[in-house]
């Protein structure tokens, strides 16, 4: 398939600087999220979660509950409706007596108001037989096991049986251990489902206005776990509050909120997590653990990869966090291990974070190359250089661009960035002062299946319809701008409809694919459209495809690259840590709306120093979460945030899609903490391999 | 427990009877129909409620509605009045100060009293001398506005468009 | 959250009437600490006295050069009063590095001193905590205690006292006037909060009904010598690690007075007073501090997750005495660059 080209004979949509469309809605607080679709005399749920980890449930009381006025329904495994699938334990919601981890839902309480539902939850009685519970990360443990893949499909374990001799037998070998914590994606608007359930001559319905990246999984998945045919449901999500991986798959919340739903038929119900339930329910990062070796030639060559991870799941279901993966391709060496291992815990279900994978894995291979390029004596970024693989070092496969020593040789420049190896321990005053660069990458991924539909409408304008979701990365204003180039008309030609089941199915907002995915969609409709009715359509002209065929994706490899360049200031008396200034450059491919892209770059670089210098949880040996509100888990505050900035190469990428555009939404995460503990390590000559880095790291 | 209130909201008067536990923020959204204040902790951690309430920026969260009542109570769509976005909510317009756009509203209600606080010198953590006047400058309002929390990143523009509005 | 009866009493001796005859009645001002709870399920009061309007709320000098201080009187309002800001700025930068402007803006001065502790196990309902169930247990004993207490500890509770404001006005001798049905009694500030020992659900020496009306501080003469730092893990909108309000007086290289308290250290505001009796008299040097703090910190019982904040108690009080000694800034000024 050929290339999106810039319409001749005006100037084109994509590339230029336009506002996101649903600013108005955004600024005076209009546009709808889930909780707020109207509804006339809506009921409200309130969850009850489980106080022990692991255990059953021996006694519920519920009378209480009940009586009190307003109190619509109070559901429990003694009486909720079976589920016709339970084969995924985390949908199971109110199933059994079994509890897998503190925080399950064990009832749910629909209510004629908020605060009825708030109390009456809270008066639900619930007695357990607790069981001993495993909650920590131990990488010594015998129950760790390799799953049979990793996230995004990739073999658990890659092994080259001349890593190890290699590595033995290398001028330069750096063996460490990183650590990071549990994290969370704490998107602003809790996980929060609008449900109606209908009967109509036996035949039920189920609407939902869900906070979720993925409407049609939404509907998928409850149409299995509640035996209805999928047409019967419909999910709707016009705007979600965020979501970075954590409403990508649907948790137990909505299912939760199906059978609230379906307890008062015919009446909306409300059912938002509370923040504290975000933290259980909503999904979290693994906390991992990561063995890097690096063997290497007197010159820095990298000759022998190992990167290994221990994560932890839950008991009732696997996510495994590809985060050694990067290391497969990243840099130069020929050969390579790489390895994953899961624990098994009573924890919480972990999901996909922001970057699943590159961005703890990432955090891990940049410090030890930085370790690396001290104990060859040349500068990281020189380091990189010598180790940039002519093709991908996995696949074989070309690249269809590798330009991270363009992004480093700019970023550098743009930095002023003093080549060095050893920590310089430069002291301002009351700070210490340093510097520190990592690199980034992030996979071209590409989802099949979406669809979308173009109709002319009465007013001249074009509808175009797909199922896919805006969660705040700009997809309302780039998809339009595609559809604009693709139909080559105007931007105020098109009227565009998003975030219903009703419209044609989209893949999942997930792996920085949605321009990739969504646009090659609407692109390939569009051409269909413009073959089936000409550029001058009748009224009510209309057309259904998806994207055409683009053999070129299967014969490159397709990665982002990045480089991000981090100055720090620690306090010499009390520790603090902060990141004045931040530059960051990368290679993307094709850039829609350089205002939405600069958001998303500059976005995902704030959340990863974020996760540098603040974020942690832990599972506590009751099963009880260190932190579950956002007073203690820390995301970055207005104060902490420096003086970040985003550059990116001009290029295209049209190996990939015709719109020539890889993914923004997360690389600007991959790499970014890295790049923040290589700058605290010239600062102080403290190499602390574990995140975050708190102020108790740095004390004199 | 119920009690009756009367209170304005986005200039408009409403006399309700209010269970006792109701929050402000629960007032406004689910039975005022005003959706515009967000609940993203409900614990006054996040700002995202954050309305004025008689003119201080206030997290309807943690006030009960009976506490407002006789109170004069401006959300994010009350400051557009007829759709006319407020020099704030221009600036965030301009800057790209928001992506999800859940924190917003707290986000512009918080900038607009940060604006009158400065503007009726009241100091920050950050402020050099308490004894002199207040500048608003980048590192204050940043201070000022940490009670909003976002989770996007959109902070350099927020900030960028609170410099814009306080110089005009 | 339990039903409860809303009143608005018009006088303060209403006020205390209404919540002393109700066992099941506690008082509401700013609502900013007790609305949270009331979510949480962790307090179930039957019946809330609004005293959040009555004309407790002024500011005001006194004539010796001190500041009386109403109980309702929001913290943002204190910090910008012009009096506060250049007479007692160590108490104006202690509200300021606490909580966020729309908190400051509802929050009072009583609410402030009363409020409870951040601890993860008390505010959650299904933890064993003796301070919401005497008894019950206490799990930050074998829980993350990052951000607990090292100092005033018992085996029954390690939360930490989270004010900033207290934590000033206990370095400035403030007194906390109460009335209660019998009248009205003065409590010093450093004995309004009580150690948790066995009982830890006791946290002030309030007796049901009591009602803090106003908070008084004297003059310190050295009160333009003064700072107040806090260490937080992000750089706005966070509890304290440690902070530390400090002022003193340096004649001939000799400390001749010295006022230090410690947050985030103790389960009530910390007082350092084995620092001060070490520092008076004493030589103002670099050393001479660490050694006061050394003895001060002798005191603690740390966890391995909070062990951290003896060293860093440690520095960051020795880093504002020094500070406070070389260059003492002049009234009004921020300690640090």
């Amino acid at each position: 398939m050929t290339e999106l080209s810039q319409p001749a004979d005006r100037r084109a949509s994509i590339g230029t600087a336009e506002p996101r469309h649903d600013g108005p809605a955004k600024v005076t607080g209009s546009a709808p999220y889930a909780f707020e679709h109207p509804a006339a005399d809506p009921a409200y749920g309130h969850l009850v979660t489980s106080a022990v980890a692991r255990g059953r449930i021996t006694a519920l009381h519920t009378d209480a509950a009940r009586a009190l006025p307003g109190v619509l329904a109070v559901l429990s495994h003694l009486a909720a409706p079976a589920l016709a699938d339970t084969s995924d334990a985390e949908f199971a919601v109110l199933q059994s007596d079994e509890v897998a981890f503190r925080g399950q839902i064990v009832a749910l309480v629909v209510a004629e108001d908020a605060e009825t539902a708030r109390e009456a939850a809270r008066l639900v009685g619930v007695e357990y037989e607790e069981s001993t519970a495993r909650t920590v990360l131990d990488p010594e443990s015998d129950a760790l096991y390799c799953p049979e893949s990793v996230n995004g499909g990739h073999r658990s374990d890659t092994r080259d049986a001349a890593v190890e001799g290699l590595l033995s037998a290398a001028d330069h070998l750096l063996d460490a251990t990183y650590r990071t914590p549990m994290q969370h994606q704490a998107a602003m608007e809790p996980h929060t489902t609008t449900a109606l359930w209908q009967e109509n001559r036996g035949h039920p319905s189920l609407t939902l206005y869900d906070s979720t990246q993925n409407p049609h999984g939404v509907r998928r998945t409850l149409a299995t776990v509640l035996g209805l045919p999928a047409d019967a449901i419909r999910c709707v999500a016009h705007y979600v509050g965020g979501g970075f991986g954590s409403k990508g798959l649907p948790h137990a919340n909505v299912v939760a909120a199906a059978l609230a739903a379906r307890a008062v038929p015919g009446r909306t119900v409300r059912l938002p997590l509370t923040r504290q339930q975000t933290f259980t329910l909503g999904g979290h990062r693994t906390p991992t653990v990561q063995r890097v070796r690096l063997g290497a030639d007197e010159g820095g060559r990298i000759r022998a990869i190992s990167h290994e991870a221990w994560e932890h799941t839950s008991r009732i279901k696997e996510f495994a966090e590809q985060t050694a993966a990067i290391s497969r391709m990243m840099y130069t060496a020929e050969h390579r291990t790489t390895a994953h291992r899961l624990l098994p815990l009573d924890v919480p279900v972990p999901t996909w974070m922001r970057a699943p994978g590159e961005a703890p894995g990432s955090y891990a291979l940049e410090v030890a190359v930085d370790e690396l390029a001290e104990l060859v004596g040349v500068d990281p970024i020189e380091l990189r250089v010598r180790n940039e693989p002519p093709h991908d070092p996995e696949t074989g496969k070309p690249w269809s661009s590798r330009r991270l020593v363009d992004c480093l040789r700019e970023g550098a420049e743009w930095f002023g960035w003093d080549p060095h190896h050893a920590p310089r321990l430069r002291r301002e005053g009351r700070w210490r002062v340093g510097h520190g660069v990592a690199a980034a990458t992030y996979p071209g991924l590409y989802i099949p299946g979406t669809k979308a539909e173009i109709e002319r409408l009465g007013d001249g304008r074009y509808a175009v319809r797909t199922g896919a979701v805006d969660l705040g990365t700009g997809a309302w204003t780039v998809l339009a701008q595609i559809a604009a180039d693709a139909l080559d008309c105007p931007l105020d030609r098109i009227a565009l409809e998003l975030g219903d089941t009703r419209l044609p199915r989209a893949s999942v907002a997930g792996g920085s694919t949605g321009t990739a995915c969504w646009g090659s969609a609407i692109v390939g409709a569009a051409r269909a459209f413009r073959a089936e009715h000409g550029s001058d359509p009748r009224t009510g002209a209309r057309t259904l495809a998806g994207p055409e065929e683009h053999p070129e994706r299967e014969q490159y490899a397709i990665h982002s690259f990045g480089a991000h360049f981090v100055e720090v200031r620690i306090d010499a008396d009390t520790g603090e840590v902060r990141v004045p200034r931040m530059r960051s450059v990368f290679s993307a491919g094709r850039i829609i709306n350089p205002v939405t892209a600069r958001s998303q770059f500059v976005g995902a670089m704030i959340m990863g120093v974020s996760a540098a210098l603040h974020e942690e949880n832990a599972v506590g040996h009751g099963g009880a979460l260190a932190t579950h509100d956002l007073a203690g888990y820390h995301v970055a505050s207005h104060a902490d945030v420096g003086d970040l900035r985003a550059r990116w190469l001009e290029e295209t990428d049209p190996a990939y899609t015709p719109i020539g555009a890889r993914g923004i939404g997360e690389i600007g995460i991959v790499g970014a903490a890295a790049a923040v503990a290589n700058a605290t390590y010239d600062a102080t000559g403290l190499r602390i391999r574990q995140l975050p880095l708190t102020p108790d790291h740095f004390l004199p | 427990m119920d009690r009756d209130i009367e209170l304005r909201v986005d200039r408009e008067a409403h006399a309700v009877r209010v269970d006792t536990r109701t929050t402000l923020l629960d007032l406004l959204r689910d039975r005022l129909g005003n959706m515009s204040p967000k609940k993203g902790c409900d614990h006054g951690q996040c700002g995202a409620c954050t309305v004025l309430v008689d003119g201080r920026r206030t997290l309807s969260c943690l006030l009960l509605a009976a506490q407002a009542s006789d109170c004069e109570v401006t959300t994010a769509a009350g400051l557009a009045p007829g759709g006319e976005p407020h020099p704030v909510q221009q600036a965030f317009l301009d800057h790209d100060g928001y992506q999800c756009g859940y924190c917003t509203p707290g986000q512009i209600c918080s900038g607009v009293g940060v604006l009158d606080e400065a503007a009726r010198d009241e100091p920050s953590h950050v402020t050099e001398d308490l004894t002199a006047r207040v500048a608003l400058d980048r590192e204050e309002l940043k201070e000022r506005m940490s009670g909003n929390l976002c989770r996007c990143g959109a902070h350099p523009g927020i900030i960028d468009a609170l410099e814009e509005a306080a110089r005009q | 959250m339990k039903e409860f009866s809303y009143t608005r009493p018009d006088s303060a001796e209403a006020a205390v009437a209404a919540v002393a005859q109700d066992p099941d009645a506690v008082y509401l001002a700013g609502g900013t600490n007790l609305v949270d709870h009331l979510k949480l399920g962790i307090t179930t009061p039957g019946s809330l006295v609004d005293v959040s309007r009555l004309a407790l709320g002024d500011v005001e000098p006194t004539p010796d050069g001190g500041l009386r201080i109403g109980a309702t009187a929001r913290n943002s309002d204190l910090a910008a009063h012009p009096y506060v800001r250049r007479h007692f700025s160590l108490l104006a930068r202690a509200l300021l590095a606490g909580a966020s402007g729309q908190i400051r803006n509802v929050a009072t001065t009583a609410g402030n001193l009363l409020q409870r502790t951040r601890c993860g196990y008390f505010q959650d309902p299904d933890a064993r905590c003796n301070k919401r169930r005497p008894g019950a247990g206490c799990a930050a004993q074998e829980g993350w205690t990052r951000y607990h207490a090292v100092l005033g500890t018992s085996e029954h509770c390690l939360a930490a006292h989270p004010s900033d404001m207290a934590v000033a006005l206990a370095a400035l001798d403030a007194v906390v006037v109460v009335q209660g049905r019998e009248g009205e009694r003065r409590v010093p500030l450093t004995h309004f909060h009580r150690l948790p020992d066995d009982r830890p659900d006791l946290e002030t020496v309030l007796e049901h009904g009591e009602l803090v009306t106003a908070v008084e501080v004297p003059p310190l003469p050295y009160a333009d010598r003064s700072a107040y730092r806090k260490v937080r893990d992000r750089a706005s909108y966070a509890f304290a690690l440690v902070s530390v309000a400090a002022a003193l007086d340096v004649r001939d290289g000799r400390v001749a007075g010295v006022r230090l308290a410690l947050g985030g250290v103790g389960t009530v505001p910390w007082r350092a007073s084995v620092a001060e009796e070490a520092l008076v008299g004493g030589p103002a040097t670099e050393e001479a501090y660490r050694e006061a703090l050394l003895a001060e910190l002798a005191q603690a019982s740390p966890r391995e997750d909070n062990a951290f904040k003896i060293p860093m108690a440690r520095s960051t009080a020795v880093s504002v005495l020094r500070q406070l000694t070389q260059a003492p800034p002049p009234a009004g000024r921020r300690d640090q660059p």
